[in-house]
């Protein structure tokens, strides 16, 4: 029923109608304001269920697919579509919109307009980012959503927003435009080796590059990718920004953005350049245990709560990304469910600290101590998304360490090693700061009076703390879904990086791997 | 066959350069008859003109005909400019009333020399030959000179139309004496001989055609503001009138860039690597010498002024690619750089009643919150010339980008990303200085009554910059038929 319905152009103009119609709300109808933008978010979340529900795991193409001309001049196409890799990660972006805006209703006093202006265009930018299908529309969006952010950190943001901001802006935009010229070189190369120009990616991605371009154009792509996840040593505009932003920008921030790093990775750097990742392989694998470490020792000595939730994250990625470079099905898999988990348990863990300073007005370890009794539903919660972020069994971390950690076994038992290490420091932070926090007296006299959560906090965590359960449960309808996908990524990768000498140019692709599988196989 | 043309057919082909003629006239006529008429309707007569030279221009667009002995070419790419400057025009005459306000100025005297120069501009990019070549560069910058220093009060402004005169009138002696080199060694100044004789003889290597080019090459260098001749270009945009220092950065810099095309065209120039290799110098000096003196200026017009040059230098690299694509990159660039420079002069002269002019970086602190409208504006204009998508900056960034990697000049391009990234700390600034920081002052001096020319140049600027940057299928084909249509 819906095959008609343009879902995907749905997602991203929805947002961007909604973005008009606030900012045509008078100044002081702050209250209709956020309730449109609710609403929107809220509308957009529900269109986007179909995707899910309808979706074929079975089918390797690309779909829901859209194809308008959009540059004829220049064969660029606004052409979209999902598969089982970038799927689930427009569900986080839309599940996780109306939650934030939720959580921040009473948040933001100031601007409100421009606040939610920015939100719902930071929405459409993420959705356009995972599905668009053609290199240039792919890279607008990618560019595009910067802007959104800037404001959310630079605007609504703490003390040193303006560093914070400029840093986030001007760190991912260095990387990005590499990236431009390296999409305008396989747009002519594509031209030369075939004779049209396009910006197409399933087009593009039929051509196998020699192997001496493939390591400078994953290079470019790799650097922003890098940067965006963000891999050690690119790490550091990520604390800054999380601490300075406002709380739903850092859910947001945690939730979908670092995603798209890794999500870009997949999308473009494995499949265009197999060989170079190949590769490229240690290196990354190494940066990202170090990452997983680095990221897990600093998280523990941080006196700031958000703080320490912002550097896990510089952890957890490292486990997606080590996932991602083991080229295994468990590996890709547990990296992507990662990617998930991630987005839904430290975006809980962000809206939980904003609540705790929306009524402390600290984030500091050490103001806190002994709220369990004072906050009963609060600490349930937080307790709920601290285990999940540490990975127990039941919960959604668990799923996706295990899976990672069984992929990376499967390929380089040394690795894996390095990296469990990484699961026992997070617990220990983890569960050092919970405990700092929420146990022991309750001896600072202004934490005597704090309230425990409102309806419309409940609200905001009850769905986040349900999704997290129910992955930890019952994976597989998630993992089911990204299956085909993540099989064919893995064999095309091997069997385009064992062709790369035989046929410069193009090389067959789609037909390669689901007519005769070819012999490489995981885990050899 | 120019004399076959009777004199109605000459009249019709040569329509757009007379209403322009005409309009100037009349407003002078009317300025001497009614001295108390107001601005608005002065204004008003102009934009009509403009609006008939617009539909001329596009009425006979796919022409292709020499006038008055082939000094003249009326051709897609004449017709194209003549909107582009008209566009230029008529956005800076919709800001200079704001600008002309509560002074003692004089109202149609001011407009009649805009007219008049965008006639030059006209004159520059319809021109077969280097003589009327030379000559609408002369009644441009003539009348540039006097404009510049209009606010005859302002010590800033006699030192900047001054400074423009002096240098203008320097590279004015080097295209000329080019000109005579170049007349010398093909025994015609006429650009059709010139391609003719290049092609036959391959004159490129003669040292007196050589000479003539590179004297050329230096006065468009002039005109351009590209580095090592940009020295004159901030002291002369800040000391200009506001929508003065617009029309320069935008119209004239765009018809330097006509004429510049036409002779590189004619002569081949950039089929020969030694010109490539001298022009990719100049381009790469001209990005970073603009972007890297523009991290340091508080002064806003003295910022534009230095990001001009910058985007001279970004321009120079769709000449250089020396393709269709590139040919066509230019014009969509030159275009895209109207709406989104005019935009941000624009944005300064809304702010700017009184002849005190508000151009402190500090002026602006906090402006979102007194003038979102102004700040949004200013913003959109910031992300524009920083090149971020959906904007008109990006996409033709993107384009002349494109068009140099497909002429093989992957290094330029990376070495004009890397500028883009310099470039981007200090439009940030400006955003940053806007939105994220408080005002100190109160928001008093700037409770201005509302300003509907000025607001709806802006509002012209910024749909341009947004649908060129969205949706430029339109406007790319027609530049690429423009560009076919000269090469």
């Amino acid at each position: 029923m819906f095959d008609n319905l343009p879902i995907l152009s749905l997602l991203i103009f929805l947002p961007l109608a909604g973005a008009l119609l606030v900012s045509l709300t008078p100044r002081q109808q702050t209250g209709l304001m956020r309730g449109l933008t609710l609403g929107v978010t809220l509308l957009v979340f529900v269109i986007s269920l179909p995707l899910f529900f309808s979706f074929d795991s079975s089918r390797i193409a690309f779909q829901f697919e859209e194809r308008l001309e959009w540059i004829p001049a220049m064969r660029a196409t606004y052409h979209l579509g999902v598969d089982g890799i970038s799927l689930l990660m427009v569900l986080l972006t839309t599940f996780l919109s109306p939650l934030v805006i939720l959580s921040s209703w009473n948040d933001i006093k100031t601007s409100v307009k421009g606040y939610l202006v920015s939100m719902l265009m930071l929405e459409a930018g993420m959705i356009g980012v995972f599905v668009a299908l053609d290199l240039l529309l792919f890279y607008v969006f990618w560019e595009v959503m910067l802007i959104p952010m800037y404001f959310i950190i630079g605007v609504w943001g703490g003390q040193r927003k303006i560093y914070a901001a400029v840093k986030f802006f001007i760190y991912t935009m260095v990387g990005s435009l590499l990236m431009l010229v390296a999409i305008l070189f396989i747009y002519f190369y594509y031209g030369k080796v075939t004779g049209t120009l396009t910006f197409d990616y399933v087009q593009i991605r039929e051509l196998l590059f020699p192997e001496n371009y493939q390591v400078w154009l994953f290079l470019a792509f790799g650097l922003s990718f890098a940067i965006k996840v963000p891999m050690f040593p690119f790490h550091t505009w990520l604390p800054d920004a999380h601490v300075e932003a406002p709380t739903a920008g850092s859910v947001i921030l945690a939730g979908v953005l670092l995603k798209m790093g890794t999500y870009g990775f997949l999308r473009f750097c494995l499949p265009l350049f197999p060989n170079a990742s190949l590769q490229f392989t240690p290196l990354l694998s190494v940066l990202a245990i170090i990452g997983i470490i680095y990221g897990a020792w600093v998280a523990m000595v941080q006196p700031d709560v958000k703080k320490l939730v912002a550097y896990s994250s510089v952890s957890h990625l490292g486990f997606v990304m080590l996932g991602i470079f083991t080229f295994t099905q468990q590996g890709l898999q547990g990296g992507l469910i990662q990617m998930v988990n991630h987005g839904l348990s430290t975006g809980a863990l962000f809206l939980i600290v904003g609540m705790l300073y929306e009524r402390r007005h600290t984030r500091a370890i050490a103001d806190f101590g002994g709220l369990a009794r004072q906050l009963p539903i609060l600490t349930t919660f937080f307790m709920i998304a601290t285990l999940a972020s540490i990975g127990l069994p039941g919960l959604n971390g668990f799923v996706g360490e295990f899976l990672v950690l069984l992929g990376t076994f499967l390929t380089n038992k040394v690795y894996a090693a390095f990296a469990a290490t990484g699961v026992i420091f997070a617990a220990v932070y983890m569960l050092w700061m919970f405990q700092r926090v929420m146990f022991g007296k309750l001896d600072k006299e202004e934490n005597r009076n704090l309230v425990d959560l409102s309806k419309r906090e409940i609200a905001v965590l009850v769905p986040v703390t349900a999704m997290m359960v129910l992955i930890g449960v019952w994976a597989q309808p998630f993992l089911g879904r990204m299956e085909t996908s993540v099989d064919a990524l893995i064999r095309t990768v091997h069997y385009r990086a064992a062709k790369v000498n035989d046929a410069p140019g193009l090389a067959p692709l789609d037909l390669g791997w689901t007519k005769e599988p070819p012999a490489a196989v995981a885990g050899e | 066959m120019t004399d076959t043309l009777t004199l109605s057919q000459i009249a019709y082909h040569f329509a757009p350069t007379l209403t322009l003629v005409v309009v100037g006239l009349l407003v002078l006529i009317l300025g001497m008859l009614f001295p108390r008429m107001y601005r608005e309707t002065l204004a008003a007569v102009v934009l009509f003109g403009f609006g008939i030279a617009v539909f001329y221009a596009v009425q006979n667009w796919s022409e292709s005909v020499r006038l008055f002995h082939g000094m003249i070419i009326v051709d897609k790419f004449s017709n194209g400019f003549a909107c582009l400057f008209v566009i230029a025009a008529g956005l800076t005459l919709l800001l200079s009333i704001n600008a002309l306000e509560n002074t003692s100025l004089l109202v149609s005297e001011f407009f009649a020399l805009i007219i008049f120069a965008t006639v030059g501009m006209l004159l520059m990019a319809a021109s077969a030959h280097l003589l009327t070549l030379f000559l609408g560069l002369e009644l441009l910058s003539v009348s540039l000179y006097i404009l510049a220093g209009f606010r005859r009060n302002d010590k800033y402004s006699i030192e900047a139309s001054f400074k423009y005169f002096l240098l203008g009138a320097f590279a004015s002696g080097f295209l000329l004496y080019g000109i005579a080199l170049i007349y010398g060694s093909v025994g015609s100044a006429s650009l059709t001989a010139l391609a003719e004789a290049v092609k036959a003889r391959d004159l490129l290597d003669t040292p007196l055609l050589t000479a003539g080019l590179a004297l050329m090459a230096v006065g468009f260098g002039f005109k351009i503001a590209l580095a090592p001749f940009h020295a004159w270009a901030p002291d002369v945009y800040q000391g200009a009138p506001t929508p003065i220092a617009a029309f320069m950065a935008t119209g004239s810099k765009a018809a330097a860039f006509a004429a510049l095309l036409r002779v590189v065209l004619a002569s081949g120039m950039m089929t020969q690597a030694v010109w490539q290799q001298i022009f990719w110098v100049l381009a790469v000096i001209t990005m970073t010498v603009g972007n890297i003196v523009a991290l340091r200026q508080d002064n806003i017009k003295r910022l534009l002024a230095y990001s001009s040059i910058a985007h001279a230098g970004y321009i120079l690299v769709g000449v250089i690619a020396n393709n269709e694509l590139g040919s066509s990159a230019v014009l969509y660039y030159l275009l895209s750089y109207t709406f989104m420079n005019i935009g941000a002069f624009g944005v300064v002269a809304f702010l700017s009643k009184t002849e005190d002019e508000l151009v402190n970086l500090n002026d602006y602190r906090g402006l979102a919150f007194r003038r979102p409208f102004a700040a949004v504006a200013m913003a959109i204009f910031m992300f524009s010339l920083a090149g971020i998508p959906i904007t008109a900056g990006f996409m033709s960034k993107f384009y002349v980008f494109s068009a140099a990697v497909q002429s093989g000049f992957l290094w330029l391009v990376i070495l004009g990303v890397i500028n883009s990234m310099i470039s981007l700390y200090y439009y940030l600034g400006v955003v940053v200085v806007m939105f994220m920081q408080k005002s100190e002052t109160a928001g008093e001096e700037l409770a201005l009554e509302r300003l509907p020319a000025v607001g709806l140049a802006l509002i012209i600027a910024v749909f341009g910059t947004l649908q060129l940057g969205i949706a430029p299928a339109r406007w790319m084909e027609a530049f690429q038929d423009l560009a076919r249509s000269v090469m």
